[in-house]
């Protein structure tokens, strides 16, 4: 049920007065509504639930947590 | 696909299980409370490669198997009315009631239709305003924002023949309740990520200072999970219990405002009684007043509802994590996703139904 898929923010539009947008979720392309992240811009990645943007994916966070993951990789390379 | 393929990577996997392995001293109990990371843990075997210290105990995080089975009840009556059309998400429709499902009301005729999104409903009750449309709002926090807009969205076009069967639960109180329960195992909590993209994490450093336990916010994809998983053995092997958050890329601690402000201003907090645990204080989301026209409870009879439960089902025992999947007699026999005596063997969240799909009932060799 909490499912959260990232996708793609590739057109915003209004409709039925909500901020609403097309989202490319690598290659299959579904309407959402942007009424919970009205900071989201076309470009921006958005986790969705349920035809909602709850989230949008912070890249440096990203970044950071994936760099911390490659340093511990490499202190147990170090290990003999 | 970006934010998925990194966090999926079997190199980074293998350092992290290495990790764990090489700081962890002792067996510890840790449960993972969203139904959602149950399955990823199986899916990708993860639960068979952890150190075998590394117990895990699987939470009551899936919504459809804690909805009550009076509120199943009630949306089968309400479902099997001719003037109804009823609209759910997917994975109620096999949910067992007393003695039958939603599949079972629209093979007896019954408009039933499933929506990916709540606004779905809204828009089929635009499009056939002779009929009442009713929408089954379940969910955790994660699902309350849009099932909330619907209501709201219902109110500013004006739409009478919409209403909503509200049977909406909170993570937090049912955490706590795990932790006060006599026969408790769990040492340290593996957050549900998605929950809290939705209201942060601000609740839980209380928690985990109250019961001192450890509590780590925690994503869905191998890497995620693993690095979750590290963070809180790294705090039980020093002792320590704080919250803290390993999905930073989708979770700030105040959590998404406006969608908080949206749930505050459509629901108001409730008891909510959790199949197969009971009731626990304050622990869902029911309409507030000001939007009771729009309660399917309301809107219709239901008062001569008689539930009962199947005998066989040991789901308040799973759900608690005071019992796993395979020490149930009727798993796989008398119970399978295919004919589910209790909600746990429906769900793309339940325990029981990821045991079942990913084979935990065949004994491998540890290699």
């Amino acid at each position: 049920m909490c499912l959260g898929i990232p996708g793609k923010i590739i057109e915003i539009y209004q409709k039925d007065f909500l901020r609403m947008a097309k989202i490319d979720f690598g290659g299959i392309f579904k309407e959402v509504c942007l009424a919970y992240t009205p900071e989201a811009s076309v470009g921006d990645y958005a986790l969705i639930h349920v035809g909602f943007a709850i989230s949008l994916m912070e890249a440096e966070e990203a970044r950071e947590t994936l760099k911390l993951i490659k340093e511990v990789a490499e202190f147990e390379n170090e290990i003999p | 696909m970006k934010y998925l393929d990194e966090y999926r990577d079997p190199a980074k996997v293998k350092s992290l299980l290495d990790k764990i392995q090489s700081i962890i001293t002792r067996h510890w109990v840790i449960m993972e409370i969203c139904g959602g990371q149950t399955h990823a843990f199986l899916q990708h075997g993860l639960d068979a490669m952890l150190p075998s210290q590394v117990e895990l105990v699987h939470g009551p995080g899936c919504p459809v198997c804690v909805t009550p089975l009076e509120q199943i009840d009630r949306a089968i009556s309400i479902a099997s009315r001719p003037d109804v059309i009823f609209t759910s998400y997917g994975d109620m429709l096999r949910v067992p009631g007393s003695t039958k499902n939603l599949f079972g009301v629209r093979a007896q005729g019954g408009e039933v239709r499933v929506v990916y999104s709540p606004l779905e409903a809204v828009q089929i009750a635009e499009a056939n305003p002779a009929k009442q449309i009713v929408f089954f709002a379940i969910g955790f926090e994660t699902t309350a924002p849009a099932n909330a807009m619907a209501v709201l969205q219902a109110r500013k076009k004006n739409i009478k023949n919409f209403s909503v069967l509200v049977s909406h639960v909170r993570v937090p109180p049912a955490m706590e309740a795990i932790f006060r329960a006599k026969a408790n195992r769990v040492q340290a909590f593996l957050a549900a990520g998605h929950v809290c993209a939705i209201m942060g994490f601000h609740e839980y450093p209380p928690l985990a200072e109250k019961y001192h336990v450890p509590v780590v916010v925690t994503g869905f994809e191998p890497v995620d999970l693993l690095n979750g998983l590290l963070a809180a053995v790294k705090q039980l092997e020093s002792g320590r219990a704080v919250a803290e958050n390993q999905y930073q890329r989708a979770v700030r601690f105040e959590g998404n405002e406006s969608a908080q402000r949206a749930i505050r201003t459509v629901f108001q907090s409730v008891d909510r009684k959790w199949r197969g645990i009971g009731i626990i204080p304050q622990s869902g989301w029911g309409l507030r007043p000001e939007f009771a026209e729009f309660d399917a409870e309301k809107r219709f009879d239901l008062h001569k509802i008689l539930s009962e439960e199947s005998p066989l089902c040991i789901a308040g025992e799973i759900l608690q994590g005071l019992k796993k999947p395979l020490q149930c007699a009727a798993f796989g026999k008398e119970c399978t996703p295919q004919m589910p005596l209790g909600a746990p063997m429906v769900s793309a969240e339940g325990a029981c139904a990821a045991y079942h799909t990913y084979h935990r009932d065949v004994v491998y060799e540890r290699v």
